[in-house]
């Protein structure tokens, strides 16, 4: 939204979110009253998605594929189950593989036909990665669709593009930023941001990363 | 289906915006449609497959005027509509006004959920079958142009691509969707070069595409 929307368009906007959120009220309290849901089961899926699982989950990963040769040999060969072993598992991570970003190639993931992503170690995903621009152009122009993020490769680099049509669920490992020799995995994951693992986005530099938003 | 969702290569969507801090959540309502629309896939009554569709099948306007989580609401409706299990007037009101249905599956609690959220639902299955296509292998993605739900993208529809790997033997959406159960066959990786696609560009694009979808390259 622009800077200059008029102040009818925020009644709108007010009167529109007031509207949904009765609507998914009255819907909430029938199918409660119907028994067909459990409304502790209902909390118990938003905390887990707006508490336990997200992006940082993912960094824990990435930190540890650069950090431990033998994990990244597990993630190449089973990413599910590698995945696993840190303690990420379950609905939208089922079938995980990883993509691994190196000097000659550039990875980046998006869902054309609906919005798939790997939640267990990315958690839900932003409202780009659903919208139609993303969607649209990530596999036809990825090169102007990572200018929008800010992102410029070096020349001749070669992107692949990984559209989720199947229940497979992408985790980009990114390149490991130079100048981090001798970091302990707690360090490293925190210069592996959320874009840097669908790809839009590259790991922090190392003095980059205080501060940074998951 | 030749559905608004189909969005790969389209041109007129304007820039990606992203938002700073993004929250998890856009309003409490969001919260709460995530949880309805998890909760209720629990109860057995339609597979993913069949949701999906549901979201596809909105009307175009409908579709592309709608926020994500309004798109799944309405879908959600949909599919509990046409099952008998709520009807449109209860949808206004929130008043109940006919009995509940018999579900597949009790509604899980609290802590049942909590497991299910943690085991996901895997859609590998097992087979004896072998793959009829190999790594490296030249193949022609099948143009073909289903009324109904389909996994492959049209942006690649009678395209060129070279098998890059073999994903496994997954659950058929196709068929699934369609209520013909769940028909699985061997996934692949495929790989298309841009040039193909969209007649430019030096990139690759790696689309998952099962059997059915695929034919053997011609010389």
């Amino acid at each position: 939204m622009g800077k200059d929307d008029g102040h009818d368009h925020h009644d709108h906007e007010h009167s529109h979110l007031e509207g949904m959120e009765l609507k998914v009220r009255t819907l909430e309290s029938l199918l409660v009253e119907k028994g067909y849901v459990d409304p502790g089961a209902l909390d118990e899926i938003v905390e887990t998605y707006e508490t336990r699982v997200g992006p940082r989950n993912g960094a824990k990963v990435v930190a540890r594929a650069w950090s431990d040769a033998a994990y990244l040999e597990r993630l190449r060969e089973d990413a599910t189950a590698a995945i696993a072993e840190l303690g990420f598992s379950g609905r939208q991570g089922e079938h995980m593989r990883i993509v691994e970003n190196t000097a000659e190639v550039h990875n980046m993931v998006v869902c054309t036909l609906c919005s798939c992503y790997p939640w267990p170690v990315l958690g839900l995903p932003p409202v780009w990665y659903k919208s139609a621009p993303y969607r649209s152009r990530a596999v036809s122009e990825p090169e102007t669709v990572l200018a929008e993020f800010g992102v410029k490769l070096p020349e001749g680099k070669t992107i692949r593009v990984w559209d989720s049509t199947a229940e497979m669920r992408y985790l980009v490992i990114p390149e490991r930023p130079p100048q981090t020799q001798g970091w302990d995995e707690e360090q490293l994951a925190a210069l592996v941001t959320r874009d840097s693992m669908i790809g839009t986005g590259l790991a922090l530099s190392p003095g980059a990363a205080s501060g940074q938003a998951t | 289906m030749n559905g608004p969702h189909d969005m790969g290569g389209m041109q007129c969507y304007g820039p990606v915006e992203p938002e700073i801090d993004e929250p998890v959540f856009h309003g409490e309502w969001e919260k709460r449609a995530l949880a309805i629309t998890v909760a209720m896939g629990a109860a057995g009554m339609w597979n993913l497959d069949q949701s999906r569709f549901a979201r596809e099948n909105l009307p175009p306007v409908a579709y592309l005027s709608s926020s994500y989580y309004q798109i799944w609401l309405a879908g959600l409706e949909s599919l509990m509509k046409a099952r008998g299990m709520v009807n449109g007037a209860e949808l206004e009101s929130g008043k109940l006004e006919i009995s509940a249905v018999q579900t597949k599956r009790p509604a899980p609690d609290r802590a049942a959920m909590g497991v299910a959220l943690a085991a996901g639902g895997p859609v590998s299955r097992e087979t004896s079958t072998q793959p009829a296509f190999a790594p490296g292998e030249p193949i022609v993605a099948r143009n073909h142009h289903p009324q109904g739900h389909t996994r492959l993208p049209r942006y690649v529809r009678g395209r060129p691509g070279i098998i890059a790997a073999v994903q496994g033997f997954h659950v058929f959406p196709d068929a699934n969707a369609d209520g013909q159960g769940e028909d699985p066959h061997w996934l692949y990786s495929v790989a298309f070069r841009a040039r193909d696609l969209f007649g430019a560009g030096s990139h690759e694009v790696f689309v998952d595409c099962w059997e059915p979808y695929l034919e053997r390259a011609v010389e």
